[in-house]
């Protein structure tokens, strides 16, 4: 696994130093989520590209989650729930409650309408032998595991507002997030689906999912497809 | 530059530093209830055979699971074999394509004649799918026969298995209700199958199942009798959180999702009272029955 045991979790050292480079400028006037994103609201909120980057694609080396292209409902609900602790992340926790709950909304639209491009691209099938890929396309029903494509797209594209997109993501923060589920340290989300189903997944299988996604093309270009299995 | 890199280090510090004081508390991991304590296993996908029949039996389970790609000319919606048929048709009370193999040639009603396996499958095509029938001996037929026969290794013929079709649940306490399966449909069903029971799609290609409207299932497959929907929605609904919802809640919400209009019987005869009266006649079948002041059957094409 490439990435995923550099962890993606808290930097409270580098947002402390990216607060004061902000400056003591005060914002008065309403600020539009794109100005947030591009500059963010000093003192407490450092700009969002800092470390989900100019176009919200995120940062593979650092671990940072692409935000492009996730549903509103989805992003809605994260700043919501950083903002009230049930997700935790000394990083995020401090930024989502220092912003009103209109700003909130305000990037979670613009974020998600800064989608990716979504080319369609024919499902492909991976052997058994391929732990993540396997997992991701036909889950393990004997644990009542289902595929994660099921919910988040067959090449892990997301599905509507409330299952986001998982490919390309960096594998870190994908684990970590399963990880969280499992310890608690993420609210359940919607029917509780996903904190259920990571309690059934094994560490190994986590990292063989988290590793697979990362390596799927963000924009579901067909290039990077899984080694196919149409014998 | 520099600057940046300076940022990355403090940040892979930080992070480290962070990972050593996130607390420990694994959740102990949650073993789910077997929903089907002794269904029989069908063979791992390891053991599938090599060979011309081995391609066959593959090719039939890439049919199974992306079924408008690989057939294209039978299909008439957005689903496929395995919206119905969980794990590629492998799952218990999700009628598997190990029990159903094993059960043919049946007499059915429907058909008013004893069927074949291959037969079975063609009404899938037809009603489930809404689409055209491979004539037997098509490829795809042959090829779905293979990957059920290939599933079925090792089954009793002519049994009733364990964990075969979909569950018969108890009659309800309450008669099934629209207004209380609304209730239940937008707790449970609506956040993946969406508010209008369309489905939803993943970079354009079909990803929830629409459970009714123009591109779901006709009013001549089998998911349209409320006893069926409430015995696959039970044991299998919300996806991953089978056996979460009441009889009472999968009766009603089994109710609610029929009682909605979809494309028409294949069989129709020119007149919804006569369909009804010839196809549907029973309790079962909501098809020619008047819901929210529609009569139903009447707006499918």
């Amino acid at each position: 696994m490439r990435l995923a045991n550099r962890s993606s979790r808290p930097l409270p050292a580098l947002v402390a130093a990216l607060v004061a480079a902000a400056g003591a400028r005060a914002a008065t006037a309403p600020v539009s989520a794109e100005a947030i994103a591009d500059n963010g609201l000093p003192p407490a909120v450092p700009a969002c590209q800092t470390c989900h980057g100019a176009k919200g694609e995120g940062n593979i080396l650092a671990g940072f989650p692409r935000l492009a292209g996730s549903g509103r409902d989805y992003l809605v609900e994260q700043l919501a729930s950083y903002a009230s602790g049930q997700r935790q992340s000394p990083v995020m926790q401090p930024i989502a409650a220092a912003l009103s709950t209109g700003q909130q909304a305000a990037l979670a639209r613009y974020y998600a309408e800064l989608g990716p491009p979504r080319p369609a691209a024919a499902a492909t099938d991976p052997l058994p032998t391929q732990a993540g890929a396997w997992l991701a396309a036909r889950g393990r029903w004997t644990a009542d595991i289902p595929a994660c494509a099921q919910c988040h797209g067959a090449r892990g594209l997301g599905i509507g507002d409330a299952f986001p997109p998982l490919a390309g993501q960096p594998a870190g923060y994908l684990a970590g997030q399963l990880q969280s589920w499992k310890r608690g340290t993420r609210p359940p989300g919607p029917q509780s689906l996903m904190a259920a189903i990571a309690a059934r997944l094994s560490d190994d299988d986590i990292a063989a999912v988290a590793d697979y996604y990362a390596g799927l093309p963000a924009d579901g270009a067909p290039s990077a497809a899984p080694a196919g299995a149409t014998r | 530059m520099k600057c940046r890199h300076r940022a990355a280090r403090a940040l892979r510090a930080a992070a480290a530093v962070a990972a050593l004081a996130v607390p420990q508390l694994h959740a102990a991991e949650t073993a789910p209830a077997p929903s089907a304590a002794k269904a029989f296993v069908p063979p791992a996908e390891q053991a599938m055979p090599e060979g011309e029949f081995g391609k066959m039996v593959k090719r039939g389970e890439q049919i199974f699971l992306h079924t408008r790609q690989y057939a294209p000319a039978n299909v008439g919606n957005s689903l496929s074999c395995a919206s119905c048929h969980l794990d590629a048709g492998r799952r218990a009370n999700s009628a598997p394509m190990w029990g159903a193999y094993v059960s043919y040639p049946a007499f059915r009603t429907k058909d008013g004649a004893v069927s074949t396996f291959a037969a079975r499958i063609q009404g899938c095509f037809s009603y489930s799918m809404n689409g055209k029938p491979p004539p037997l001996g098509d490829p795809v037929l042959v090829a779905l026969e293979s990957y059920s026969y290939w599933l079925a290794k090792g089954a009793p013929v002519g049994t009733k298995m364990p964990g075969a079709g979909y569950p018969k649940l108890p009659p309800p306490a309450l008669a099934p209700d629209f207004a209380r399966g609304r209730h239940v449909y937008d707790a449970n069903c609506a956040l993946c199958h969406g508010p209008t029971g369309q489905g939803q799609t993943s970079a354009g290609q079909p990803a929830f199942p629409p459970l009714w409207g123009p591109d779901s299932f006709n009013w001549g497959a089998g998911m349209h009798q409320v006893g069926t929907a409430a015995g696959f929605i039970k044991a299998n609904m919300p996806l991953s959180q089978g056996e979460s919802l009441s009889d009472q809640d999968a009766w009603d919400v089994a109710l609610f999702i029929d009682s909605q209009e979809r494309p028409q019987d294949p069989r129709f005869t020119g007149s919804v009272e006569a369909t009804r009266k010839q196809f549907h006649d029973t309790p079962d079948s909501m098809y020619g029955r008047v819901v929210d002041g529609h009569l139903l059957g009447s707006g499918s094409k």
